[in-house]
């Protein structure tokens, strides 16, 4: 995380999203470059939601194009560019902090100076580390999901309310571990209905 | 380490952690087919003539009860959408949650099935066949289940689709199998059941995984 990384740029173009018989959004177009913060915002049900997943990948938009430079969504390079955390939280509740830990990092292809352990560490999650993730709160599973944050080296973090269920200081660290990638070139969507103190956070509104 | 092999050995364990979700096919099985003697009739000859029968339609009903399982807690806890957002080949990941799947249900069947067939009089040179069709078939049995079970995913009580999904791809395999114990008692050539058998294994390891990936895309919107 704290090693440089190329320089970015995240194309989203006349992207139109529909859940339903509803329609969320359309023509919607922006650019993300190095460096950038957006949080999302909208009202319940505005597509906050399924915008970070059309980003990701895994729901595909009816209109527009997503690139990342010049790599559009769903082929290899893209994929391998974004980390995206959703609501659910990815963990197995049959294997401990670390195995959870581990699988996350392994599938995003997460490699960086950081330890396991350590990100565990940095997350406050010290003496939790072999703890079965069924015994951990909801909060903490929270933290165990985030600690792939400090070891991700993907350029662009798509991140679906990454503070529920945070206390302050757990918020802390995730938007100080936000400002650091951003200041190393990377990118960050986020949604959230917190206040947040991110700074030069960009409004994206749906 | 290679991400497949983390896939698969997770897998295994969870399974291993969570031995309740494994077993309940196992003993299936079992009880199945031991109540057999019971309801029909503890005569050598009887038993011995449907004992192929029995076994093939036992094994094939747990493993269908076992694969609601194979992607639920996955899609429950979100770590498909991973697996998805992931650059890594989806089919890949598949086959190796399908090679567990048959680890954990194919494997203690085919251990079980001398057991079992002793029990219903099966001759040893049926057993040795019966063995033989179950090692070559139960393979395919989990890798067309992959395909079921990823198209139910997310939705709620779908063990009743499931199986009207997936029993009429699994009817050939049936036939084939319990052909072949059955024309070895007699001492018959079953070159050809084994053949269709193997052909249906390489087809199935073939387009499973890619079908099953295209389905999990759709289930997951």
């Amino acid at each position: 995380m704290t090693q440089s990384l190329d320089s970015v740029t995240l194309k989203v173009n006349k992207v139109e999203c529909q859940r339903g018989y509803n329609q969320l959004f359309t023509d919607l177009s922006f650019e993300a470059k190095s460096g950038d913060i957006f949080r999302i915002t909208g009202t319940n049900g505005s597509g906050k939601t399924s915008l970070l997943k059309i980003l990701a990948g895994i729901n595909s938009a009816e209109a527009g194009t997503v690139a990342i430079d010049s790599h559009s969504v769903g082929c290899e390079n893209y994929q391998q560019s974004v980390l995206y955390l959703g609501h659910l939280s990815a963990i197995s509740s049959e294997l401990t902090a670390t195995e959870n830990l581990h699988f996350l990092t392994q599938i995003n292809d997460s490699k960086n100076q950081y330890s396991l352990t350590q990100a565990l560490i940095k997350v406050g999650l010290r003496g939790y580390e072999d703890e079965y993730c069924a015994k951990l709160s909801a909060g903490q599973k929270r933290r165990v999901i985030l600690a792939t944050l400090f070891l991700s080296n993907a350029k662009v973090w798509l991140l679906d309310e990454p503070f529920t269920a945070l206390d302050p200081l757990g918020v802390e660290i995730v938007e100080g571990c936000i400002q650091q990638h951003c200041e190393n070139g990377g990118i960050c969507l986020f949604t959230t209905h917190q206040d947040s103190s991110l700074k030069n956070q960009k409004i994206l509104s749906l | 380490m290679n991400i497949y092999v983390q896939t698969f050995k997770r897998d295994l364990k969870i399974a291993i952690r969570n031995p309740s979700s494994v077993m309940n096919p196992l003993l299936f099985f079992v009880i199945s087919v031991s109540l057999f003697p019971l309801a029909i009739s503890p005569e050598a000859s009887t038993l011995s003539q449907i004992a192929s029968g029995i076994i093939w339609v036992a094994s094939m009903l747990s493993v269908l009860l076992s694969l609601n399982t194979l992607f639920h807690y996955d899609f429950e806890n979100g770590v498909l959408e991973q697996m998805l957002v992931s650059h890594y080949s989806l089919p890949g990941l598949i086959l190796a949650k399908t090679l567990s799947h048959w680890i954990l249900t194919g494997i203690p069947i085919i251990l079980l099935s001398p057991l079992l067939g002793t029990v219903l009089f099966l001759t040893p040179e049926g057993i040795e066949v019966l063995m033989l069709t179950l090692l070559l078939a139960t393979p395919s049995l989990s890798l067309i289940g992959t395909i079921g079970a990823s198209l139910i995913v997310g939705i709620k009580n779908s063990g009743m689709l499931l199986s009207l999904l997936v029993l009429p791809l699994y009817i050939p395999i049936l036939i084939f199998a319990s052909s072949a114990v059955s024309q070895a008692q007699f001492g018959m050539n079953i070159n050809q059941p084994l053949l269709f058998l193997a052909s249906i294994l390489v087809f199935s390891l073939m387009v499973a995984p890619f079908v099953s990936s295209l389905a999990l895309k759709i289930s997951l919107e």
